[in-house]
Order: structure tokens, then sequence, then C-alpha cells
């Protein structure tokens, strides 16, 4: 029972949005902890709020109701200690090369000089290996690399927690698989914390060290599993994760999902 | 026909990739002619060259050299105009008084800008403003200016501002709405607000906008000063281009209103293919923001 305190901890969540003609609830009362080190993944169908959630994380929405906690701080904006890597591929400034792509952060928040930053930019290049295009401006980079980059500089910040939203949603297939390894191998290696969006069971599975399932409209916690990144079978039910994920998550009757769409 | 084809059965194979050396061309350096039509200068000179052939043919036939001078008739006016009366100087002047008012406009086109971004009310105000005013021809202004700031530069700069300030002010305010959302929270990300957030993730990012606006605004400025000195003549000192067109008209020499007219058209020739150029290529192509 002796438990480290959270690194971050999301108590009673219900994330509220507008749009042109409806407010929408997007989750309710969510609750979840991250820990030190953690592969945290958030999963769940499309309309279950999970990015959503994870821009309150990232400081880009008040929730309404409940506490975001990161350190014991309360969220309030968003700021370096969280840094967010997104699905779009346009998430690179595209007049900075990818060397200064990284740099940028390190330095906009003052928290290396230019050589410093200069130093930590082409180690974390070298960790994604793209050492031959530190030089080269994001245009010229495909989809794969993109993400690299985007992942290299969020990790360049050392933040307490690195959010990815869907990163690798816009790759092909093998492309994916790949940099699911690299992930992999770079946590092995730096034992960061990653809070991780996706709505793949396999990605969740392979990613993950701890899997929230989220049901959608509005997103509420239906179970939160342990995963050891080989779809084990349970001793006890004889069944893999994946399908005990698959049958958490779509054991609901057909219905409820067709009317909440409306 | 109801009987289902049976798959064709093959034997599955593995390659070797050859060896480059085995290829007969991988690189091959292009010839001097296709080099010369990649190159955007000289396809522009080859137009260049070609509209006044065009316009030299043309005027031989015609022959008559008070309604339309002879290219080569042009060229000496314009020579003459250089070493006799003057003609750099004029432009010189028109050129300084562009710029004074071309600049002008532009810091006060960034502040309403930066005022517009930062709230609602501001973007409201830009926006009502752009459209009252935008179509308002600059030209329309200047009795008022005259009447204002009395006969002189300062009427000028007045008018010149008014022609550039709204339409930067409209691309510019455009460009940075159409940043996509990405950026922007990528910059908020970073901990960036208020200057520090424009100057570095939005001017940049809206900078295809900014540089359509620039050109606009400038090509804006330049009608509306020689319009400007033209309808009201000479201002202060000398005059400029506008002035010298007036005059050259009035004692009908044509030549020499063609040259005018061809020094305006070889000041926005190099503005737009040496600045504007070199600027979008070190910027927005580049970045591959625009092909």
């Amino acid at each position: 029972m002796d438990q480290p305190a959270p690194l971050l901890s999301v108590s009673g969540v219900t994330l509220q949005y507008k749009t042109k003609e409806h407010l929408i609830t997007a989750t309710y009362r969510v609750d979840f902890a991250v820990f030190k080190s953690d592969r945290f993944v958030l999963l769940g169908p499309s309309g279950c709020g999970k990015s959503t959630l994870l821009k309150a994380v990232g400081g880009y929405l008040r929730p309404v109701e409940g506490k975001i906690t990161l350190k014991g701080q309360e969220i309030s904006k968003p700021g370096p200690d969280r840094m967010m890597v997104f699905q779009e591929f346009d998430q690179l400034l595209p007049w900075k090369t990818v060397k200064q792509n990284i740099m940028f952060p390190l330095t906009a928040s003052s928290k290396l000089s230019p050589k410093e930053a200069e130093d930590k930019a082409m180690a974390y290049i070298e960790k994604v290996s793209l050492s031959k295009f530190a030089d080269s401006l994001p245009h010229t980079l495909s989809g794969g690399m993109k993400q690299r980059v985007a992942i290299a500089r969020g990790m360049a910040m050392e933040p307490d927690i690195l959010l990815m939203d869907e990163p690798f949603a816009a790759l092909d297939a093998l492309t994916r698989r790949k940099m699911q390894e690299e992930l992999l191998q770079l946590w092995q290696d730096t034992r960061f914390t990653v809070l991780f969006v996706t709505h793949s069971i396999p990605e969740a599975i392979t990613i993950g060290n701890r899997v929230l399932l989220l049901s959608p409209h509005p997103g509420q916690v239906k179970a939160e599993l342990n995963s050891t990144g080989d779809d084990a079978v349970d001793p006890a039910t004889g069944r893999r994760l994946s399908e005990k994920i698959h049958h958490i998550l779509f054991s609901d009757p057909v219905e409820q999902k067709e009317v909440a769409h409306v | 026909m109801s009987e289902m084809q049976p798959l064709v059965q093959r034997p599955e194979f593995v390659h070797i990739a050859v060896a480059t050396r085995a290829f007969g061309v991988v690189e091959k350096p292009l010839t001097l002619w296709e080099r010369m039509s990649n190159q955007n200068f000289a396809r522009k000179a080859f137009i260049l060259i070609l509209l006044a052939a065009i316009w030299q043919v043309y005027t031989t036939i015609l022959d008559n050299a008070l309604l339309f001078p002879t290219f080569t008739a042009t060229l000496a006016a314009f020579w003459d105009g250089i070493v006799r009366l003057g003609l750099l100087t004029r432009a010189a002047f028109s050129l300084k008084v562009l710029l004074m008012g071309y600049s002008a406009g532009i810091v006060l086109a960034a502040l309403l800008t930066i005022i517009a971004i930062s709230s609602r009310l501001g973007s409201d105000l830009l926006e009502t403003l752009t459209s009252m005013f935008n179509p308002l021809p600059a030209i329309a202004l200047l009795p008022l200016a005259l009447l204002w700031f009395g006969l002189g530069n300062n009427s000028l700069i007045f008018v010149l501002i008014h022609s550039v300030l709204w339409p930067v002010s409209l691309n510019t305010h455009s460009g940075f709405m159409s940043v996509s959302n990405t950026l922007r929270m990528v910059g908020r990300n970073y901990g960036l607000t208020g200057f520090r957030y424009v100057g570095k993730i939005l001017i940049p990012a809206a900078f295809p906008s900014i540089l359509t606006g620039l050109k606009i605004g400038w090509a804006f400025a330049w009608r509306t000063l020689i319009a400007a000195e033209l309808v009201f003549g000479v201002s202060s000192g000398s005059g400029g281009l506008g002035w010298f067109i007036y005059e050259n008209k009035n004692q009908l020499e044509i030549p020499s209103v063609f040259a005018g007219l061809l020094t305006v058209i070889l000041i926005g020739l190099f503005v737009e293919n040496f600045i504007f150029r070199t600027l979008e290529a070190r910027t927005v192509r580049k970045w591959g923001m625009q092909s």
C-alpha cells in the first residue's frame, strides 16, 4: 500500500466544448492517474472524448467539473512541461530545419542556451536516426520522418509528460509498426512518461503498460487494464487481452451508439 | 460458365537488385537549352523582347509619332530624359515619397492586424474599416489631404498610407486567420504568448498571404502616387515621375511621355522580379509553402 504519488492525476473531469449549434459533453467524470515512466494509453472508439481529454491535459481546455493536476499543480494553460505530439504532419514549423525545430522550444522556453540546445537537439536527432536530415526543411521529409522529428522535439524538452495524440494514425501500416517499435526502444533508453491516445486496439496493447478504456458519447471510464505488450492470454479466462478489450468496448447494445450520434 | 475458374498457379521468385553500374543513365546533366528554359529570368526576358518587337513593328507600320512613338524612339527619349531632363532625379523623388508612404502604411497595417488578432472586437474593427475604406480610391482623398496638410509631400504620404494600409491589413489578417490550428497549438505548447507568439509563429506561418499583401500594397502605392502627381501636378520642389509625364504631354513630347511610363514599368519589373522574387525564394518557396 506504499504507492508513490501520481505524476498526473485526472479526477472527476467533465469536459464540454461548443460547436456553432451545440454544447457537447465530451467526457463525463473521468478519473485516472499516470505514474512516472508509465506508458499510459487512452483507448476508445471515435467520439469517446480521448483527444479532448488529452487537450485538457495539454491545457488547451478547462474542465467544467473536476481537476487535472501535474505534480500536484493544477493545469491552467499550455506549457512546455507537457509537450504534445500531434497526428498532423504540419505540426513542424515549415520555416525551420529539423534541427532548428527541435532547438526552438528549448531556447524559446529559455531552458537551455543556444549552444546547449543544439547539442541536445543533435543527440535526439541521432536517437530517431535522422542525423543525415538535420539541416533539411520539413517539407522535404516523408510523413514518418516528420513524426520522428516531432517525437524527438517532444523528447528533447524532457517534459514531465509527453502527450501523443494518435501520432501514427496518418502513417501507412508498415511505417506505423516500425514507429511503434522505435518508440518503445526510445522508452527503454530514457523511460519517459507518455500519455498516448489511440483508437487502435493492437497499438494500445503494443505501446501501453496501462490501458484506459473509454465508452463513447460522452466518454466515461469503462476499464483500466495492464498490458505486457504481447497480447498475452489471461490464464483465468483463457482469452487474449485484445479479445477482452474488444469485448469490453463493444458489449454495449448497438442502439446506444446510434442514438448518441444525433 | 457456372464453373469457377481456378486461380492460376505461378512459381515464386526472388530477384537480386542490379548494381547501378549496369545502368546506362542514372544522372545526366541537362542540355544548355533545357537549362535555359528552366531559368525564370531567361523565359521572362524572352517575353519582354517579344513585346518590344511587337511594339516596334506595330508603331513602324502606324507611323504616327504623336499617337504612339516607336520603341526605339521611346528608348532615345528615355536616354535623352536621363541625360538632359533629369529623369532619374524625378524617379528618385517619386521613389522616396513612395517608400515613405509605403513603410508608414505597413507599420500601421501591422499595428491594426495585431489589434485585430488580439480580440474579437479588434477583428470586427478591422473588418469594418477595411470594408469601408478599401473600396475608396486613394486619389479621391487627395483634395481633402491637400486641405489638411497643404501642398507638399505630407499630402502625398497621407494618400499613399491610405492606399497601402487596407490591402496589406486585409491580407495579413486573412493570413493569420488561416494559420493551421495545429501550428497555433504548437506555439502555445511552447509557452509563447503575445508578441513572441505573433512574431515567431503567426507571421512566418502567414507569410504567403503577407507577401501577397505587400505586393498588392506596392502596386496600389505606385498607381496612387503617379495619379496624384498627374492630377495635381507638382506639390513641392522638382516634382516626380507623374509630373514629368504631365509636363511632356503638355509640350506634346510624346516619346518623353512614353519614356516616363517606361520608367514606371521598369521600376515595377525590377521590384517584382528582383526584390519580391528574392524574398519569395528565400522564404515561402524555400519552406515549401508555395511551389
